[in-house]
């Protein structure tokens, strides 16, 4: 298939898998945390870790947007869908993710109504199809879903349509970073930058981690080739001595970032103050909430929720593997208590998710399964 | 043994405990055909009905009356949309029935079909459901011979639900089981996977998303018969339904106790399915097939398997895209295209709900 194929050479990758155990330095042992969610599910999927050589250790990062919602947002969402004809909408990741009382899915077997869409367009157009219900659309993700937010808000003001409103929970990747940055507990060379959220923001907010934390960070596209070649340029980069933010996926992402669907999200939505991220705890600036003249479409205007928070099971460890620093297999209840199937926290949930993508691809001894699958 | 291996390892003995139901209430996930169907099935109605021909949990029971073998199964069709590219929840219900008799290498005889149908639902489209049934049975030469009609309340069900049970005959002395299958063995499938579950998602109208994707829906019953001629060291055949063929390949290496390894470049994918799936998010294998099989076989017959299936028009694309080894035992493996190595685990969660 074009456009895949190409990024998925085996041949292309022994040649870089090469280059990139030549570029190591002996003795030495390199951790490069991939941010994205996407970059983790990539890596599992295509066994991507084959063709790394020991010395090099792949970091999963916070960049997974289901991962971070506390359990008080989806008891709030819960509480929106279970008003009087409300129909809550939201992606399908959000279906089976704890809150403190049931999951999406537990609620629906009890009679709301909660639905998956693929777009929040198609939240909006549900609204349309139904004048009589009141269509709420949960948003999740990072820069890289705002701006579908931000043009479907824009789209029911446009279009009056008074019965959709979205309940807003966008997060911002850099205050995620830079809390990793700040934590005392991790030890990393460098990042693979968050391909996605950088063809809306661009490369340029990241000059920081550069320059304030001397760590260099190279924006990278999903497919395996894409990674693999941005762990090549990462350790090109200390090989060289240089510190800088390179733009591997410069197919997609421009430097400077889309300025119009900036826009829009400045348009339609502005900075908390502070959020809740799960396991991360309280980091300020670090979330959108709905502009208030687009009070007639934010959920939290509209449906008094009960905002409560709700600490995390005391046997989930998703903080400390959303910051790198557990594995996901070092989690006391990974695989036992907490499963794809009976989830504790949300790391296990969503198909970007760290312990989701290491207990459905990667459950077993790498060597064993390299030696038997013969790869 | 490093601590990650102890971890895994702890992990692997907590997946084989004795699977109990903790839920409370049904949930979409329920009939999906992964782990939580599994759940449901061994932890309630297992418990329930206990009996040597249901324990085994193969697709179809096998039991002798009177000296001959017979094959007997049920399946309930849901499906929505009713109709869609390639057929319609009537060319379902036959097939699929028709199919679960085929795998156990029985002819099929007598289907009987229910119907529950809802207030309100145009005449002229259960005529062309059951004209579409009539089509599907006379190909395969069964007879619907017995069946039943409800009707419920306007928004107490939608439109049109159909179960079909069916009987065969084993007129070989063949015995599949997903227990049977052994180190050495060779993993086919009958041909490109993944295209009934793309084209119900597509035919849903929700993702404007325009693709030529056909449903596969089609009886196996002569493609079984051609292999079943041709080769004797068949071990298990299954047609590879809801939960797709990865859910298969993982049930048969626990069922066999054996590892199961598979070649992701050799898995035939149309280029329009493996685009859609691309875009989704989705991984074909574990999207649903209505016409399409998995045999085990005997590795030194994998040739002549291929050269028997590739001359029916069902199976002009099968090929081997795996081999069976004894360790690690109860895993699925997956040589990706890329070049790296991976499992391959049960679905969990309902990508998909009601596609048959």
């Amino acid at each position: 298939m074009r456009f895949v194929d190409e990024f998925r050479d085996p041949a292309l990758a022994r040649r870089l898998a090469r280059e990139i155990a030549a570029l190591c330095e002996p003795g030495r042992r390199y951790k490069f945390m991939e941010v994205c969610g996407g970059h983790t599910h990539t890596i599992y999927k295509h066994g991507l870790e084959d063709y790394l050589p020991p010395s090099v250790t792949l970091v999963h990062g916070p960049g997974c947007p289901v991962c971070v919602i506390p359990m008080g947002r989806v008891d709030d969402a819960i509480h929106i869908a279970r008003q009087p004809g409300v129909i809550m909408t939201s992606f399908g990741d959000m279906m089976r993710v704890p809150g403190g009382h049931g999951s999406f899915i537990d609620w629906n077997a009890r009679g709301t109504d909660i639905r998956m869409v693929y777009s929040p367009l198609d939240a909006l157009k549900l609204a349309q199809r139904h004048p009589q219900r009141h269509v709420v659309f949960m948003a999740i993700g990072f820069e890289t879903t705002a701006p579908s937010t931000a043009l479907t808000l824009l789209r029911a003001a446009a279009e009056s349509v008074t019965n959709f409103s979205v309940f807003c929970n966008h997060v911002t990747i850099l205050p995620a970073i830079k809390a990793i940055l700040d934590s005392p507990d991790l030890r990393l060379d460098g990042f693979i930058g968050p391909g996605h959220v950088s063809t809306v923001i661009g490369c340029r907010p990241y000059e920081f981690i550069t320059r304030d934390f001397g760590k260099p960070l190279v924006v990278a596209g999903f497919e395996p080739l894409d990674i693999l070649q941005a762990v090549y340029q990462l350790l090109k980069q200390l090989a060289e001595r240089r510190c800088e933010v390179e733009n591997q996926y410069a197919r997609a992402v421009p430097w400077d970032g889309n300025a119009r669907a900036l826009a829009a999200i400045a348009r339609t939505m502005e900075l908390r103050p502070f959020f809740e991220w799960r396991g991360l705890g309280f980091i300020s600036q670090s979330a959108l909430k709905v502009r208030d003249e687009l009070a007639a479409h934010d959920a939290e205007k509209i449906f008094a929720t009960p905002g409560v928070r709700v600490a995390d099971p005391k046997a989930c460890q998703c903080g400390e593997v959303l910051k790198g620093v557990l594995r996901p297999w070092e989690c006391k209840v990974f695989g036992t208590a907490c499963t794809p199937e009976t989830p504790i926290g949300t790391c296990m949930v969503s198909s970007e998710g760290a312990c989701a993508a290491y207990y459905n691809f990667g459950r077993f001894s790498r060597e064993r399964v390299r030696e038997a699958a013969g790869a | 043994m490093t601590r990650e291996q102890e971890v895994l390892e702890r992990i692997e003995r907590a997946r084989r405990r004795k699977i109990r139901l903790r839920d409370d209430r049904i949930t979409m996930a329920h009939g999906a055909g992964g782990r939580a169907t599994q759940t449901l099935i061994e932890g309630l109605f297992l418990e329930a009905f206990r009996n040597p021909l249901l324990e085994v949990l193969e697709d179809q029971a096998v039991f002798s009356v009177n000296g001959s073998r017979l094959a007997f199964t049920t399946d309930s069709f849901v499906v929505s949309p009713l109709f869609f590219p390639g057929g319609c929840i009537g060319d379902l219900a036959v097939n699929g029935t028709v199919n679960d008799l085929a795998v156990s290498g029985a002819r099929p005889l007598y289907l009987s079909a229910g119907f529950i149908l809802e207030e309100g639902f145009p005449v002229s489209d259960l005529k062309r459901i059951a004209e579409a049934m009539a089509r599907a049975a006379e190909a395969v030469g069964v007879a619907i011979a017995t069946g039943d009609t409800k009707v419920v309340q306007r928004g107490k069900g939608d439109g049109c639900y159909i179960t079909t049970s069916g009987v065969g005959v084993l007129e070989r002395d063949v015995s599949f089981s997903a227990a049977g299958v052994k180190p050495g063995d060779a993993v086919l499938v009958s041909g490109p996977i993944g295209e009934h579950g793309t084209t119900i998602m597509l035919a849903r109208g929700e993702l404007d998303i325009a693709a030529d994707v056909v449903s596969d829906t089609a009886s196996l019953a002569e493609l079984i018969a051609g292999l079943l001629d041709a080769v004797d060291g068949v071990r298990c055949l299954r047609d590879a339904t809801r939960g797709g063929v990865a859910t298969i390949m993982n049930e048969v290496a626990v069922a066999s106790s054996v590892a199961v390894v598979l070649d992701e470049a050799a898995i035939p994918v149309r280029p329009e399915v493996r685009g859609v799936c691309e875009v989704l998010g989705l991984d074909p294998l574990y999207v649903a097939c209505e016409g399409r099989m998995v045999a085990f076989v005997d590795g030194s017959l994998a040739g002549a398997a291929v050269r028997a299936l590739r001359a029916h028009p069902l199976g002009k694309d099968a090929a081997v895209i795996g081999t069976v080894r004894d360790d690690p035992a109860g895993l699925v493996l997956l040589k990706t295209q890329f070049g790296g190595s991976r499992i391959v685990d049960m679905l969990v969660g309902d990508p998909l709900p009601r596609i048959c």
